[in-house]
């Protein structure tokens, strides 16, 4: 399978998901030792899926996100040093201090949004879809969500209207078999996701959200579909989150096994795909190590810039509330 | 948990009043159950369910699916058919996903049906900022709540009032809001051990003066009571009323004390424009005019979503300071 993708592709895939798993693994680090305020929901564990996906879009393509939306940005392009300086507040984060880790964003790399309310990603893609094909551009809108999300009213309205509109959409769920501390048995009596497709007329696929190439081959998919005026596609990737639901360690409440974690992270998508790199020889151990250290050190760089940023004024807490009209 | 040493007096913290609370009307009423996300073996996210599921069950704390609108649904329909719900909407800022069942369903069914149907529900919800969880999860909206004919909105700010306020509003055959606060978790405050309600509509003086009525909402009233010192050393000798209970408001006890001190300040974490507290400034300029020597302030957060960063939030949170402030610029010292 991997083979015919290219070496250039497959690179890019890694540098994606290693930049997510370093990023998080300081956020947490960070959020645990108080240094960032507020509540972290960490990427760890998921980072095929936003890697995969993303490799088919470009700045153009807009995706919605989750309150676990770090490393949707980070595969979109999001600069480290913009994102720490979010989380800790700063006037010089992606959102000037105001969202946070909740709702980082970047309207110019089309990252519509981190959300604290689950399942408020889909219609807003839907949206976005809507309007890029109203405006007649080839561009796609991707919507980022959880098990969990898919129970609320929000996705199954968003979902109707983006077959029955035929809209250049792309729902991909990713499915980490809980939402907060209840595990997906006791939420849904669906163990597909994508099942939920058909009720809407659009195709429902299911992959393996630990195998970034198959994340990357089903996305391909969806997103060609959805680009050649076809209509949405249900992509269910099924995953498993590392960390806690809030920071690493979160409340400490006993929900899932350590066993079950255990046998997760067997099948973490990166180590799986470093061995398949090594093996076929697109990376050498020496490579990957530099991408590593090439992470780690724009990380350093990174927090230290968002250490060394001021926090807002005051005064900017009135603005941007509402935009000004301009000028005419 | 209870030593039940007789007439000694106990603390709790407001979290385990909440609990106390909840558990006591699951013993007393027979067709009560929780249902919300998380409410059972996680024991809710703010920890006030902790020891419910292993007690009762799950039949009687449910797990429900992130889906508001289908746990207000559920509580309309199971209350109007000999249920007693008590639903759990987490933070809430989520009402707006819930907002139809309440509003349009809940509030309206009685009434609408010619007065056939009872619906004695209630609802415990998270609000308030001060814990940069920013705009989505630090919302106070009760005053949405307030405006609609047919539900009772309740904010306590101790725990004595939790426990209270909650078991009277599982008592009520009417849909009630218990409007909860996050900072308030840990407060400590004496709270009896055996059943007792804080009643619905009744507000509370915490403390007596003779020159200004502070009316505080919910966690506005520590600040309140934090800005009698300072208030003392401008020569304002301030009496600070707990409201409690914003729907139904308990006017008369506010127009009583302002009989007293002829000068009045609201103050709530809510947004101020539109907040309750506009509200109240008008009942009392209608009815409490004559005794009035000045135009009633009002305290609130800026006209803002709540940002997240620490630096904005402590500007955006209505505090002691801003009382003081609010007071010299009223009373021109
Ligand atoms: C409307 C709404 N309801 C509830 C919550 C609280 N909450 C935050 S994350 C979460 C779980 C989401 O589960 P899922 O969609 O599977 O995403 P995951 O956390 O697993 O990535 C819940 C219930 C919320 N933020 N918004
Ligand atoms: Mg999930």
């Amino acid at each position: 399978m991997a083979k015919k993708l290219s070496n250039k592709i497959l690179k890019e895939l890694h540098l994606r998901m290693v930049r997510i798993r370093r990023f998080e693994e300081e956020a947490g680090k960070m959020m645990e030792n108080g240094k960032i305020p507020g509540a972290l929901h960490l990427y760890v564990g998921q980072e095929a899926i936003a890697s995969g996906v993303m490799q088919h879009l470009s700045e153009l393509d807009q995706i919605t996100s989750t309150h676990r939306g770090h490393g949707h940005l980070i595969a979109k392009g999001g600069e480290f040093s913009r994102m720490f300086a979010e989380l800790y507040g700063k006037a010089t984060g992606y959102c000037r201090g105001k969202g946070g880790s909740m709702h980082i964003s970047n309207m110019d790399l089309g990252m519509l949004g981190a959300n604290g309310i689950v399942g408020g990603g889909p219609p807003i893609a839907m949206g976005a879809a809507f309007s890029n094909k109203f405006r007649k551009t080839k561009q796609v809108a991707v919507a980022f969500f959880g098990d969990g999300a898919s129970n609320e009213g929000s996705f199954h309205e968003a979902a109707n209207m983006a077959a029955l509109f035929k809209l250049p959409c792309v729902f991909v769920c990713e499915n980490n078999g809980y939402g907060e501390y209840t595990p997906q048995a006791n939420h849904q009596a669906v163990v597909d996701v994508a099942d939920r497709a058909a009720g809407y007329g659009m195709p429902g696929v299911v992959v393996d959200g630990m195998d970034v190439i198959a994340v990357y081959e089903a996305a391909e998919e969806a997103i060609k579909r959805a680009r050649a005026g076809d209509g949405p596609t249900l992509l269910e990737c099924k995953t498993y989150r590392f960390y806690d639901h809030v920071g690493v360690r979160g409340m400490g409440l006993t929900y899932r096994t350590d066993e079950e974690l255990e046998e997760w992270k067997k099948r973490d998508a990166i180590k799986g795909f470093e061995e398949r790199l090594l093996q076929i020889g697109t990376l050498t151990q020496k490579a990957i190590d530099a991408v590593y250290a090439n992470t780690n050190a724009e990380i350093e760089e990174a927090i230290q810039f968002a250490e060394d940023s001021p926090f807002p004024h005051p005064d900017e807490l009135l603005e941007d509330v509402y935009s000004v009209r301009s000028e005419v | 948990m209870s030593e039940a040493k007789e007439q000694k007096p106990r603390k709790l913290p407001y979290v385990a009043a909440i609990t106390e609370g909840v558990r006591q009307v699951l013993i007393e009423q027979e067709n009560a159950f929780v249902a919300g996300e998380d409410v059972g073996q996680a024991g809710s996210v703010f920890g006030y369910y902790q020891g419910l599921f292993d007690e009762f069950g799950k039949d009687r704390i449910i797990d429900t699916p992130i889906s508001e609108k289908g746990i207000i649904g559920l509580g309309v329909g199971a209350s109007a058919t000999g249920c007693r719900p008590i639903l759990d909407l987490m933070f809430m800022d989520f009402i707006g996903e819930c907002m139809d069942e309440i509003a349009n369903q809940m509030a309206k069914m009685r009434f609408m049906f010619g007065g056939a149907a009872t619906l004695p529900v209630t609802v415990l919800t998270m609000a308030g900022a001060g814990i940069n969880l920013a705009a989505q999860h630090s919302q106070s909206l009760e005053a949405w709540l307030a405006h609609l004919p047919g539900v009772k909105v309740v904010m306590p700010s101790n725990a004595y009032d939790a426990k209270g306020l909650i078991i009277a509003a599982a008592r009520d055959d009417n849909p009630v809001f218990v409007v909860l606060n996050k900072m308030s978790l840990a407060l400590q405050a004496e709270v009896p051990e055996e059943m007792y309600e804080v009643p619905i509509g009744k507000a509370e003086i915490v403390r007596e003066g003779k020159d200004m009525t502070i009316l505080a909402i919910g966690r506005m009233v520590h600040e309140a009571l934090a800005a009698v010192e300072p208030l003392k050393e401008l020569g304002v000798d301030a009496e600070v009323i707990d409201v409690r209970s914003i729907q139904p408001f308990d006017t008369d006890t506010a127009i009583e004390s302002l009989r007293k001190t002829h000068r009045g300040l609201i103050v709530h974490e809510a947004v101020r424009f539109g907040g309750f507290g506009g509200e109240i400034a008008a009942q009392l300029q209608e009815l409490a005019f004559d005794y009035l020597d000045a135009p009633i302030a009002r305290v609130g957060a800026p006209f803002s979503p709540v940002p997240f960063s620490p630096a904005l939030e402590k500007v955006y949170l209505p505090n002691a300071e801003a009382i003081v402030a609010e007071v010299r610029k009223t009373l021109g010292i």
